[in-house]
């Protein structure tokens, strides 16, 4: 480690009184993990990592080897916002490794490293600016069942008014937490709230969804006021999406700018999105993890639905934003089928992957489609050579498992268990007898 | 205040100074005064005293060796002269090695001005740098990595605080992206060089709105860190 940044750590722990120091990291499912060390580890683990019982940690255990280290990322290290009378708290993320000190298979933050070393060695970094939506909900009751703020009847101030309030001290939380934010706001549904965050390497971008999730979820249980990222709470209003703009740079110029093409996308671009539409049943999965994604990606709510791309057409998988003039460093795609219950890492690193096939191999990106989809009928479809995405995770769990491409993107360990993992989720949903059914079928059979 | 090139003020020969002439010092961060002659720079000295001077010999050789020379017979002889001479003239450098520390030929090529410059001054801002940075309410304490603005304590990621430590120890001075990821990062990172416009936006966010145009971006060049004399002129 550069000496610079250890002193630095070192000296902040010291100058700025810090009580704890969070060590966080990711399971392979993507929920936040942390332990917390006092300021005196904090040396040893800058320079041996904290060594600790992985077997607890869902996607980490086997059986041979349940040891594992955290290694901080010193770049990462931060004074936590939220001080308490006790003194500060700082945080920084870990990279989980072997005891020799080799990368863990089982962390996904070290499957996104080996992605993107990839794609550096052919010399492009990845960019990504999520829009990222959620709802906020009044505190569970013991019901489970979704409650709006509007009728939750018990807030001084309008629901509104907390609302927005709420979202205002997020974005405060996020920008001194080194997470700029290009937008936000209130979205069609009620309760639904959008950030946009700004963009950086896939990377750090992962770890600001991470903390993303946290602070937004920490600020609004502050106020007795639970946030949520499931990707469909309320069956007749849009889903929670986490659309993401991509963009590839070599060196300071976008890669996937070209000013000759009508589309300004360059050669590298269309590969890249050609290579996304091929392998995007594959890694529907990963980006869209929870069987409750599957009930967003339906007709008529802005989700979509089916393979295709366009310039101007939210039904789509890809649209291609229309940058202002002259920023080309404003060329994107936006991939949209992706939710905010994604594991970061994980979804970054297959997206890059199926991208990157595309540009290797030179796919040919397919004709735009810029009609209504949800309009057209199956054969109509069909003789535009438009596929749908999986329907349920159980058909993305099928497609992802004869896909060479993901396997190889999240390393044979996190594929094998993503997949165990998940077939049993949705086994043990499978049994459910939901209310869906015994409306429709107890008294009419 | 540091040492840095914000202490300096250097006298510049001939007044006004040739428009290359200033904007080569302005891009490179140094403060200085234009002066007609002798008498002008004596009268309009900074307090400290000069740090140096560039004195152009090649349009007006005489009134440029006198200056030299009264510039050297003051009290506290003012260090670091760099003369100006064009091809013609290098013999008129023979025998007046005691009036001049550098040289540069007419017409110069700015970045060689610069590197002699820097060169020139070398000494003065390394031996003097102390462990505090501070440009209108920024502070870094160099020793303890810690930053304020204001008197409230900034929190920054490592990189976020060397870089600001680079721009601030830098005033006035545009650098492109790949110098300062060359300079400030140093190692190999994932973003390549946007990750230099990733950090400056949040060090804007973190600096507040209302001084987030102390770091300005200089279009289609990089980024600069407080005023340069020269667009402040402008204004």
């Amino acid at each position: 480690m550069h000496e610079h940044q250890r002193d630095y750590v070192l000296r902040t722990v010291e100058e700025r009184g810090i009580r704890l120091v969070r060590l966080w990291f990711t399971d392979v499912l993507g929920n936040l993990k942390s332990f917390a060390i006092s300021p005196a580890e904090m040396e040893n683990a800058l320079n041996d990592g904290m060594s600790f019982d992985g077997s607890s940690i869902d996607g980490f255990s086997r059986v041979q080897e349940s040891d594992v280290l955290a290694i901080p990322d010193a770049n990462t290290f931060e004074v936590l916002p939220w001080a308490d009378a006790k003194g500060a708290e700082a945080r920084v993320f870990c990279d989980i490794a072997k005891l020799d000190g080799t990368p863990f298979d089982g962390d996904p933050r070290q499957v996104l490293r080996r992605n993107l070393s990839a794609a550096r060695d052919k010399g492009y970094s990845f960019y990504i600016a999520p829009d990222i939506e959620y709802f906020y909900f009044a505190p569970p009751d013991g019901t489970n069942k979704p409650v709006l703020l509007d009728q939750g009847g018990f807030f001084d101030l309008t629901s509104t008014d907390i609302a927005s309030s709420l979202r205002k001290e997020t974005i405060r939380t996020l920008e001194t937490m080194s997470i700029p934010v290009e937008y936000s706001f209130h979205e069609d549904a009620p309760s639904q709230h959008e950030i946009d965050l700004r963009h950086t390497d896939a990377l750090t971008m992962a770890d600001s969804v991470m903390t993303f999730r946290f602070v937004v979820k920490e600020i609004a249980a502050l106020h007795d006021v639970h946030a949520t990222f499931m990707p469909k709470p309320l069956e007749t209003i849009q889903g929670s999406g986490m659309h993401l703009h991509l963009s590839l740079f070599e060196g300071e110029n976008n890669a996937f700018h070209s000013a000759d093409d009508p589309y300004n996308l360059s050669p590298t671009a269309k590969g890249f999105m050609a290579g996304l539409l091929h392998h995007a049943a594959e890694i529907t999965a990963v980006t869209n993890q929870t069987i409750n994604s599957y009930k967003r990606l339906v007709p008529g709510f802005e989700a979509p639905v089916h393979i295709s791309w366009a310039r101007n057409n939210r039904s789509g998988l890809i649209r291609v934003p229309i940058p202002k003039r002259g920023s080309d460093s404003a060329t994107r795609i936006e991939y949209r089928s992706p939710d905010p219950a994604c594991n970061p890492y994980l979804a970054f690193s297959v997206i890059l992957a199926a991208g990157m096939r595309g540009i290797e191999q030179g796919y040919e990106l397919p004709a735009e489609a810029d009609a209504n989809l949800f309009e057209m009928n199956d054969a109509a479809l069909e003789k535009m050579g438009i596929q749908q995405l999986p329907q349920s995770l159980s058909e993305a769990l099928r497609v992802m498992e004869n896909s060479s491409l993901v396997a190889d993107a999240l390393g044979d360990h996190i594929f094998e268990w993503f997949l165990r993992n998940k077939r049993a989720e949705w086994r043990s949903y499978k049994t459910h007898i939901s209310e869906y059914e015994l409306g429709r079928y107890l008294k009419s059979i | 205040m540091t040492s840095d090139r914000l202490t300096q003020m250097l006298a510049v020969f001939p007044s006004p100074a040739p428009v290359d002439l200033a904007r080569t010092l302005d891009l490179a961060g140094f403060r200085w005064k234009a002066v007609a002659s002798a008498d002008e720079a004596a009268k309009c000295a900074p307090a400290e005293g000069w740090s140096g001077a560039i004195i152009m010999c090649d349009e007006d050789p005489e009134g440029g060796w006198s200056l030299c020379r009264s510039m050297r017979k003051r009290d506290v002889p003012v260090e670091r002269i760099l003369v100006l001479v064009n091809g013609s003239q290098l013999q008129d450098l023979d025998l007046r090695d005691e009036l001049y520390d550098d040289f540069c030929l007419a017409p110069f090529h700015p970045r060689e001005l610069e590197a002699r410059l820097r060169h020139l001054f070398w000494f003065e801002i390394k031996g003097n740098r102390e462990s505090l940075v501070e440009y209108s309410g920024l502070v870094l304490n160099v020793e303890t990595y810690q930053a304020s603005f204001g008197g409230h304590a900034l929190d920054l990621t490592f990189m976020e605080y060397e870089l600001l430590k680079f721009l601030a120890q830098n005033p006035g001075k545009v650098f492109s992206r790949e110098t300062l990821l060359s300079r400030v990062w140093g190692y190999e990172y994932f973003g390549g060089a946007r990750t230099v416009d990733v950090h400056i936006r949040r060090l804007r966010a973190k600096l507040g709105e209302e001084h987030a145009n102390l770091i300005q971006t200089v279009r289609s060049v990089g980024y600069r860190f407080g005023q340069s004399k020269w667009s402040a002129g402008k204004n």
